[in-house]
C-alpha cells in the first residue's frame, strides 16, 4: 500500500467532493438554462467555483485565533462599507446594494453576514459565564444585529436583512441565553408583525400578500411563483429530462439560472434530482454541524453554528420560496444559483469553518 | 438533573448547554429539510397531472387559421369577390402595454399618417381584451420585415400573412355585394366563437356578403406551435389546413356590371338589367358608390366622412333605397290597364295642350292634336292618359300596377328595399282619411302625386311588359313560377308597340338612343319626375337638387324581349335627355361590346378617368378642402 503523504492527507477531500458534487450539478442545469451552452453562464460559475474553492481551503489553513482577533475590525469594516453603499445609493439617486470591484459587483451586506456571526461568537466567547443570564449578555448583542440588519432594510433587501438576523440570533441562542427570552421575544414579533409589515416597501408587500394568495395575480407579481411551480410539478419523478425544460428554455420561468435555478433544475431532473440535490446539503450541513459540535474552542462552536444556520438559511428559504411557501425574497441557491456574492459568502464560511475543523484536531477541546 | 434556582453557569454546563441547543438547531433545520422533501414531492407527484396540463398550455399556442372567404361569382364564374395574399399586422389590446411608444413606433416605421392613427385609436378605444385592431393590412414585404426584425421591442402587435378580401371591379359592386369587415364586440358577444377575435378574420357587414355570411365564411383551419414567454414562436408542431367557404354563384354579369356602373359617369342614380327568360338579374348599380375595398380594410375616418358628406349618397343603394315618382315610365302599364278595362287602343283623344277636370287644367308638355294609345305612349301624351284615368279611375289602373311589381317587395338576397307606393282610394282613406279625387287619378297615371318607385320595381316592370310572364327578379338561382300575366295578348302589344315607338317611331321621345345596331331596335319609355311642385320652376336648369329626375325603361330586342332595363338618374332633367342614352349605350354592350367600349372610353375621357380614378381625385381634392367651412354646398 502507498503511503499517502500528510499533505495529501490533510486537504478534506470529502467536504470538497460535497462541494463539487453541488456545484458540479448546478453547473449541468446552468448549461442547460443557456440553451445547452457553457456560456454565459456555466463556464463563469466553474471557473468561479475554482478560485473561491482555493480561497476557502487558504483561509481554512489559518489559525482561528487570526478570525477571533479580527472580529470587530471585520465587522466594523463592513459596516462601514454598507455605510458607503448606502451613501453612494443616496448620492447616485436610487438604491445600490453593491460596490463594483472590476471583475465582480460586491455586496457588502454578503459579507455582514459572515461578519455578524464572528463579531457576536467572539463577543459571547469573552462574555464571562456568569453573565450569560444578565442584560450584559443581551444589549449589545442587539445592537450589533440591528446596526447592519437596518441598513440592509434600507436598500432595501429583505431577504438579506433576515439572514443577517437569523444568524445572530442563532449564535445568541446557541450560546445559552435565557430560553424564555426567545420565546417572548417570538411572541412579541409576531404581535408586531403588522406593524413591521406596514414598513416595508411596496412591492415587498406585494410579494407578501401574492405569497399568501398567489393564485389572486398569476399574471402580474404572482407569476414567479406559478411559474415555479409549474416547472417543478411538470418535472415529476424522473423530471422531463436534460435540455427538455419547456418553463425555462422558453423563458415562461423568470431567473432561471439566479434565484429560480432549483425550479429549473426540477423540470428536467425531477423529485429525484432535487432529493439528490437537498441530500448534497444534508451532508454540507452535517458536516459543519460536526465542525461545530467538535470545535475546541467557544469561539469556533458559536462560529460554526452560526455559519452553518446562514448557509441553511439561504437553502430553506430559497427552496421555500421556489415552491410557493415563502414570499419572493431574492435569495440564490447557495453554490447552485448562477452569481459571485452568494458563492464567496459560502465559501468564506466553509474557509473559517475548515480553520475551525483544522483547529479542533490540533489540541485539546477546552470545554465539556 | 435537581437544579438550584438560578444554577451557577459554568464553562462546563454553558458546553453542554451549547451542545444542546446546537442540536435542537440541527434538529429544526432537518425538520424543514425534510418538509421541503415532502413538498417538492407533493407538487411534483400528486399535483403532477395538473402541472403538467398547466406547462402544455403555456408551451403550446393554438392559434386559428382564419378561412378563406368564399368567392362571389357572376353567371359565368367571374369573381365579383376573391381574396388575395395580404401582410397585415394588428395589435392585440390585452397584450399592449406602452399604447404610446408602440403606436408611435408604428407611425415612425409605416409612416401611418394622421387619419390612420386616428382610426387606430378609436378602433382600440372600441375593442375588447383580445380583439385584434388592424394596422395596416396589404404591406409590403419590406414594411412587413421591417415590424418582423422589430417584434420584441413592440409588444402586442401580431404580425400575419394570410388573406385579405378583393373585389376587383371596386365601386362597381359597393351596393350589389357589400362589403367584409372585423367583427365587432356586439358580434363576438352574440356568437363567442374565439375565431371572430382572431386577426386577420372578417365577417359580411353589408349587402350579399352579410346575407351569404354562413356559406362564405368556411371552416378556420388551425396551429399549434411553440411559443416563448414572450409570444415567439419557436417552432409549428402540427398544423390542420382551413376549409374555404364555398362560392355564391350570382345570376349577375359582371362585364355588364362594371359597363353600366362606369357608364353612369358622374350621375347619381340606379340601372337594373333583368333577363326576360328567367328574371336574372344581370345588373345591379347604384352610383355613386363606395369602394367596398375600403370598407374592408378598414376605413379611415375622413374617408367615411367624405363619403357622408356627399350630396350624391355614395352609401345609399338607390337601386333598392331610392324611391323616386316613376313619371311617364307609368304608360305603357297604364295602356294596358286601359285596354283590359274596355278601352280600344285606336280609339283617339284629342290632345289640346292639356286636358280640363272640372275648373282645373291638367297640362300635357305640348299640343299633340289627335292620337291613338300607341302615338300616346310615344309622344308620352299626358292628355290622352288624364283621359283614360279620368274615365276609368285609378282603382282600375293600380291593380295592375301591382301585377307589374310596383309596390312590391321582393325576396331578394342581402337587400334592404324600400318599395314605394302605388295608390288607391282605399289606400289614401286609411293614410289621410280622405276620399280620392279623380285629380289624384290624373297626377296617379303619369307617375306622379302619391306614386313611388324604386328602380328595381321599375326593372321588373319592363321585363313583365316585355316577357308578358310575372317574372320574379333574383340575383341566385332561385326557382320561381314566373307564370304569365293576366293580360290579353292584344293589350301587351299595344304597350310593346308603344315603347317600340318611343325609340324607333317618328318624332318618339327617345328617338335619339336608337341602339346603333342592325336589326336589334330597343323600345323603351322615357320618364320625367319633378322633384318640386308642378309650376315652381321649369325643373330643366338651376340648383342640381331641384332638377327633375330623368327616368328610362325599355327592353330589347324589340320583337323578341331578351333584356329589360330600368335607369334612373337624379336629378338628370328628364328621361330622353339623361337616362335613356345610358339605356342605349349598356343595352349595346350586351350586344356588341367592342362598340359600347368605345363609346364608354370617349365617355370616360371627358369626365376625368374611370370610377377609380375619379374617386381618388375626388377624395384627394376633398382632404385637400377639408379645412376649408363646407366646400359641399359651395354651388
Amino acid at each position: 500500500m502507498i503511503p499517502v503523504p500528510p499533505a495529501i492527507q490533510r486537504i478534506p477531500w470529502k467536504l470538497i467532493g460535497i462541494l463539487a458534487g453541488i456545484t458540479g450539478f448546478g453547473l449541468l442545469v446552468l448549461y442547460s438554462a443557456a440553451g445547452g451552452s457553457w456560456t454565459p453562464w456555466a463556464l463563469n460559475q466553474g471557473v468561479r467555483f475554482l478560485v473561491f474553492l482555493s480561497v476557502a481551503l487558504v483561509i481554512g489553513r489559518f489559525p482561528i485565533r487570526i478570525f477571533e482577533d479580527f472580529a470587530y475590525i471585520a465587522y466594523i469594516g463592513v459596516l462601514v462599507l454598507l455605510i458607503a453603499v448606502e451613501l453612494l445609493g443616496f448620492v447616485g439617486g436610487g438604491s445600490q446594494r453593491w460596490l463594483n470591484l472590476g471583475f465582480m459587483n460586491l455586496q457588502p451586506s454578503e459579507l455582514m453576514k459572515v461578519a455578524i456571526v464572528i463579531a457576536l461568537a467572539r463577543f459571547y466567547a469573552q462574555l464571562p459565564p456568569g453573565n450569560t443570564r444578565t442584560f450584559t449578555a443581551l444589549w449589545p448583542a442587539l445592537v450589533m444585529i440591528g446596526f447592519p440588519a437596518a441598513l440592509v432594510m434600507l436598500q432595501p433587501d429583505l431577504g438579506t436583512a433576515l439572514a443577517i438576523c437569523i444568524g445572530g440570533v442563532v449564535v445568541m441562542f446557541v450560546s445559552g441565553l435565557p430560553f424564555w427570552w426567545f420565546g417572548s421575544a417570538a411572541a412579541a414579533g409576531a404581535a408586531a408583525l403588522p406593524i413591521l409589515f406596514s414598513f416595508l416597501h411596496d412591492y415587498q408587500q406585494k410579494r407578501v400578500l401574492i405569497f399568501l394568495d398567489p393564485e389572486s395575480d398569476p399574471l402580474g407579481a404572482g407569476y414567479h411563483i406559478s411559474q415555479s411551480k409549474i416547472a417543478i410539478g411538470s418535472g415529476g419523478i424522473g423530471g422531463k429530462g436534460f435540455l427538455n425544460g419547456s418553463q425555462s428554455h422558453l423563458d415562461y420561468l423568470p431567473e432561471g439560472h439566479t434565484d429560480f435555478i432549483f425550479a429549473t433544475m426540477a423540470e428536467e431532473w425531477g423529485l429525484i434530482g432535487g432529493l439528490a440535490l437537498l441530500f448534497g446539503f444534508f451532508l454540507l450541513l452535517r458536516w459543519s454541524t460536526r465542525v461545530a459540535l467538535k470545535a475546541r474552542t467557544r469561539f469556533g462552536q458559536l462560529t460554526a453554528a452560526g455559519l452553518t444556520m446562514t448557509i441553511f438559511f439561504y437553502i430553506a428559504i430559497n427552496l421555500m420560496m421556489v415552491m410557493g411557501l415563502a414570499p419572493v425574497v431574492g435569495i440564490p441557491l447557495p453554490l447552485f444559483s448562477y452569481g459571485g456574492s452568494s458563492m464567496l459568502t459560502i465559501m468564506t464560511c466553509v474557509g473559517i469553518m475548515l480553520a475551525i475543523e483544522n483547529d479542533s484536531k490540533t489540541g485539546t477541546r477546552r470545554f465539556h | 438533573m435537581p437544579r438550584k434556582k438560578p444554577p451557577p453557569i459554568t464553562e462546563a454546563f454553558r458546553g453542554i448547554t451549547f451542545t444542546r441547543r446546537a442540536l435542537v438547531v440541527g434538529g429544526a433545520q432537518a425538520a424543514v429539510g425534510v418538509a421541503l422533501a415532502a413538498r417538492m414531492a407533493y407538487i411534483s407527484v400528486i399535483d403532477n397531472d395538473r402541472y403538467v396540463l398547466e406547462s402544455e398550455s403555456n408551451r403550446v399556442n393554438l392559434t386559428l387559421i382564419p378561412p378563406r372567404r368564399g368567392w362571389i361569382v357572376d353567371r359565368s364564374g367571374k369573381a365579383l369577390a376573391n381574396n388575395r395574399v395580404s401582410l397585415r399586422i394588428d395589435i392585440i389590446p390585452d397584450r399592449l402595454h406602452n399604447k404610446e411608444m408602440v403606436l408611435g413606433q408604428l407611425q415612425t416605421l409605416l409612416r401611418l399618417d394622421g387619419d390612420t392613427m386616428e382610426r387606430i385609436n378609436r378602433d382600440l378605444k372600441a375593442a375588447s381584451g383580445f380583439q385584434p385592431v388592424a394596422i395596416k393590412e396589404d404591406m409590403t414585404e419590406a414594411e412587413y420585415s421591417s415590424i418582423l426584425v422589430r417584434l420584441p421591442e413592440l409588444p402586442g402587435i401580431a404580425p400575419q400573412r394570410g388573406f385579405a378580401r378583393n373585389y376587383p371591379t371596386g365601386a362597381a359592386v359597393g351596393h350589389l355585394i357589400g362589403y367584409v369587415g372585423a367583427p365587432n364586440a356586439e358580434e363576438y358577444q352574440k356568437v363567442k366563437d374565439p375565431l371572430y377575435i382572431t386577426p386577420g378574420y372578417k365577417i359580411g357587414k353589408d349587402g350579399l356578403e352579410k346575407y351569404f355570411q354562413d356559406m362564405l365564411k368556411g371552416k378556420p383551419g388551425a396551429r399549434r406551435v411553440e411559443v416563448t414567454a414572450r409570444g415567439k414562436v419557436v417552432r409549428d408542431l402540427s398544423t390542420q389546413a382551413d376549409v374555404q367557404g364555398n362560392t355564391v354563384h350570382l345570376t349577375i354579369d359582371a362585364d355588364l356590371q362594371e359597363f353600366v356602373a362606369r357608364r353612369m359617369g358622374r350621375e347619381s342614380g340606379a340601372a337594373v338589367v333583368i333577363d326576360c327568360q328567367n328574371g336574372d338579374i344581370l345588373s345591379f348599380v347604384s352610383m355613386p358608390s363606395f369602394d367596398p375595398n375600403s370598407f374592408s380594410d378598414g376605413i379611415s375616418s375622413s374617408e367615411y366622412a367624405w363619403l357622408r358628406g356627399d350630396d350624391h349618397q355614395p352609401l345609399i343603394n338607390k337601386a333598392t333605397r331610392g324611391l323616386y315618382p316613376p313619371g311617364s315610365t307609368l304608360k305603357p302599364m297604364a295602356a294596358i290597364a286601359a285596354i283590359e278595362h274596355g278601352i280600344d287602343p285606336s280609339e283617339r283623344h284629342t290632345c289640346i295642350g292639356g286636358y280640363r277636370l272640372g275648373s282645373r287644367f291638367f297640362r300635357c308638355l305640348g299640343r299633340h292634336g289627335s292620337v291613338d294609345m300607341a302615338t300616346a305612349i310615344m309622344k308620352s301624351c299626358n292628355s290622352y292618359f288624364y283621359w283614360v284615368a279620368h274615365r276609368l279611375g285609378y282603382d282600375a289602373i293600380a291593380p295592375t300596377a301591382k301585377l307589374m311589381g310596383l309596390g312590391e317587395e321582393f325576396q331578394l338576397a342581402g337587400s334592404n328595399q324600400r318599395f314605394g307606393t302605388i295608390p288607391d282610394s282605399a289606400w289614401k282613406m286609411k293614410k289621410y282619411d280622405q276620399p280620392w279625387s279623380a285629380s289624384d287619378s290624373l297626377n296617379a297615371v303619369i307617375g306622379q302625386g302619391y306614386v313611388s318607385v324604386n328602380p328595381l320595381q321599375l326593372a321588373v316592370m319592363a321585363a313583365r311588359i316585355a316577357s308578358g310572364r310575372r317574372l320574379y327578379p333574383r340575383l341566385v338561382n332561385r326557382h320561381f313560377k314566373n307564370e304569365p300575366l293576366p293580360f290579353s295578348a292584344e293589350a301587351l302589344a299595344t304597350a310593346r308597340h308603344g315603347m317600340d315607338l318611343v325609340v324607333n317611331g317618328p318624332g318618339g321621345t327617345a328617338g335619339r338612343s336608337k341602339l346603333p345596331l342592325d336589326g336589334i331596335a330597343m323600345a323603351g319609355k322615357t320618364g320625367t319626375a319633378q322633384v318640386r311642385g308642378l309650376n315652381t320652376g321649369n325643373g330643366k336648369a338651376g340648383t342640381w337638387k331641384f332638377r327633375d329626375h330623368g327616368l328610362f325603361i325599355g327592353f330589347a330586342p324589340v320583337d323578341n324581349p331578351r333584356y329589360a332595363t330600368a335607369v334612373v338618374i337624379e336629378h338628370g332633367m328628364g328621361g330622353s335627355r339623361a337616362a335613356a342614352p345610358v339605356a342605349k349605350d349598356f343595352m349595346t354592350f350586351l350586344f356588341d361590346r367592342e362598340k359600347a367600349m368605345e363609346a364608354l372610353t370617349t365617355f370616360e375621357a371627358g369626365w376625368g378617368g374611370t370610377i377609380k380614378e375619379r374617386m381618388d381625385r375626388d377624395y384627394a381634392a376633398w382632404k385637400a378642402g377639408a379645412s376649408k367651412p363646407d366646400p359641399g354646398l359651395a354651388q
